[in-house]
């Protein structure tokens, strides 16, 4: 029973391969080259990158308007991006609109033409669709972990199930096992935020693998989020760190000559106050936007070797599919672990804004140890 | 390279969005969260050890019943023992007393026979002497005359009889 089972199971993957090959043979067969040639450049970098309005499946044409909002030379301006799509030049009031071309500084973004026929880049405020997604990823994570909370308020101290049994022990795992141990007893303090930082990332990322409309968007592949998240880790180090941490900068337990004629040590730990958020940001835009490249790539891999023929894709096809799903997979991975980084790094951040006088030198080495670890990572 | 330039739209919002999420969980969401599953956790570190003491305690409750259940038993044996052999000292107390007192109900019937014997034997031996005298008298009045000669010879065969008794 369970052989034939098994037999079938095989037969049916061999069948779905031995399709998925041949499709590609059809399709070139049926559609000779009227698309012209496949830029892989630039679809890599329209699916990374931002766009005024949101993809819809199977259709390159459409897409689902978003309020575009600027503020240009004469005040406030706001209209759907349906009104500029397509190259569409739109006028609201005195004011005219276009999306810059290919040849513009400004590609891709919306400019005011002036008069003169030059563009001026207004700013913008548009609901993009990574704003767009940004809010629903914001309001999915208020909306569950408040569900979390009106849990335990009406629930009390029964054992939870399902959802937040698994929020819950993601929110253990983080609090327990990461900011408890390293912040002690400020734990508390600063456990709002960093909870909050691990579950817009992880959200974000999940969703960024999700491919239709609520998820799509490459947000933490983006460098102005991880940007922004990793400023409110640096105002929280520096603005919130004590006396001691202060002293640890400017004037550290170093011999003297390393720091009184030439403040040698005291630049480089200044400095090193900046590069940590610095380095906050860009491993985890690096580390998101290069998985999501990869996928793109792989998926690509199949429409460049079309030009050689249909064999070659065919195979191609098999090859790249099986390594795409691959890649996702480990993405689902990296998902929690960038997240889970992201936040460790934080809590030994504002760790290092916390430290109180020399009972905490050993334990600090430690941190300091564990960060090298995690860096080189 | 555009992807390295932050977009300052999605700065703004991001910005926005964040610190709306931080306010609204930092308000409603994380402490409530925390504290109620740290309470929990101690409400059940705390059941854990109230049942572990009252494991103990249970044990602990059932070993001295147990404790007592013997020592109860033992007692009884003991009770038993001393029982019987109480009963046993005071059949043989009353077998003893009955014996004495038998005894000396015996004893005093015997002293009371032999008195009595004593005093039918001398009122027997009285009569029998007088009889005796009264026949003989008869007898010998005719026979003796001489009265002396008459008494000796009387004497001489009562002597006999108390002899030959």
């Amino acid at each position: 029973m369970h052989i034939l089972r098994f037999m079938k199971n095989t037969i049916l993957i061999l069948m779905m391969f031995v399709i998925a090959a041949v499709m590609p043979v059809r399709i070139s067969a049926s559609a000779s080259g009227d698309e012209g040639k496949v830029n892989p450049k630039e679809i890599i970098f329209e699916h990374l990158g931002d766009g005024y309005g949101w993809e819809v499946p199977f259709n390159h044409h459409k897409r689902i308007p978003l309020p575009v909002i600027l503020f240009g030379k004469d005040g406030f301006h706001c209209f759907m991006s349906s009104k500029v799509a397509h190259g569409a030049v739109y006028k609201d009031g005195d004011a005219t609109f276009k999306i810059a071309g290919e040849d513009s500084p400004y590609k891709g973004k919306v400019v005011q033409i002036m008069p003169d026929g030059s563009e001026y880049k207004p700013w913008d405020i548009s609901i993009t669709k990574n704003v767009c997604a940004l809010f629903i990823t914001v309001l999915l994570v208020i909306w569950s972990v408040i569900a979390v909370a009106r849990w335990h308020v009406r629930m009390g101290y029964k054992a939870p199930r399902k959802f937040v049994g698994a929020l819950e022990a993601l929110i253990a795992f983080i609090y327990d096992g990461v900011i408890k141990p390293t912040l002690g007893d400020r734990a508390m303090k600063f456990a709002p935020y960093l909870l909050s930082v691990f579950f817009l990332i992880l959200y974000l990322n999940l969703l960024g693998l999700i491919v239709v409309f609520p998820g799509g968007a490459n947000l933490t592949g983006n460098i102005a989020v991880t940007l922004v998240l990793s400023v409110f880790t640096f105002l929280l180090t520096n603005v919130l760190g004590t006396k001691h941490y202060w002293k640890e900068v400017f004037w550290p337990d170093v011999p003297l000559w390393l720091k009184f004629p030439l403040p040698i040590m005291p630049l480089i730990e200044l400095f090193g106050v900046f590069t940590k958020p610095a380095a906050l940001t860009v491993r985890l835009f690096a580390n998101m936007m290069g998985g999501h490249m990869i996928v793109i790539v792989l998926t690509l891999l199949i429409f460049i070797f079309a030009a050689m023929g249909p064999v070659v894709t065919g195979a191609t096809t098999v090859v790249s599919v099986a390594f795409s799903i691959f890649m996702l997979l480990i993405d689902v991975l990296v998902s929690f672990i960038q997240a889970y980084v992201f936040t460790m790094l934080s809590t030994l951040f504002i760790s290092f804004g916390q430290e109180r006088g020399h009972e905490h030198d050993h334990a600090k080495g430690e941190t300091e140890v564990q960060a090298v670890a995690t860096s080189a990572k | 390279m555009e992807l390295f330039t932050p977009d300052f739209g999605l700065v703004f919002w991001m910005f926005v969005a964040f610190a709306v999420l931080f306010l609204v969980l930092y308000k409603w969401g994380w402490p409530v969260i925390l504290k109620s599953i740290e309470s929990r956790a101690d409400l059940i570190d705390k059941g854990v050890e109230y049942a572990q003491n009252a494991k103990e305690q249970l044990e602990h409750a059932r070993e001295q019943s147990d404790k007592y259940l013997a020592e109860a038993r033992m007692k009884q044996a003991d009770m038993l023992r001393e029982a019987d052999k109480m009963k046993t000292q005071i059949i043989e107390e009353a077998r003893a007393a009955a014996q004495v007192e038998a005894q000396k109900v015996m004893d005093a019937a015997k002293t009371a026979i032999e008195q009595e014997r004593k005093e039918a034997e001398l009122q027997f031996r009285n009569e029998v002497s007088s009889f005796a005298l009264d026949i003989a008298a008869k007898v010998v009045r005719t026979q003796l005359n001489d009265e002396k000669e008459q008494s000796r010879l009387v004497g001489t065969l009562l002597d006999e009889m108390e002899k030959q008794n």
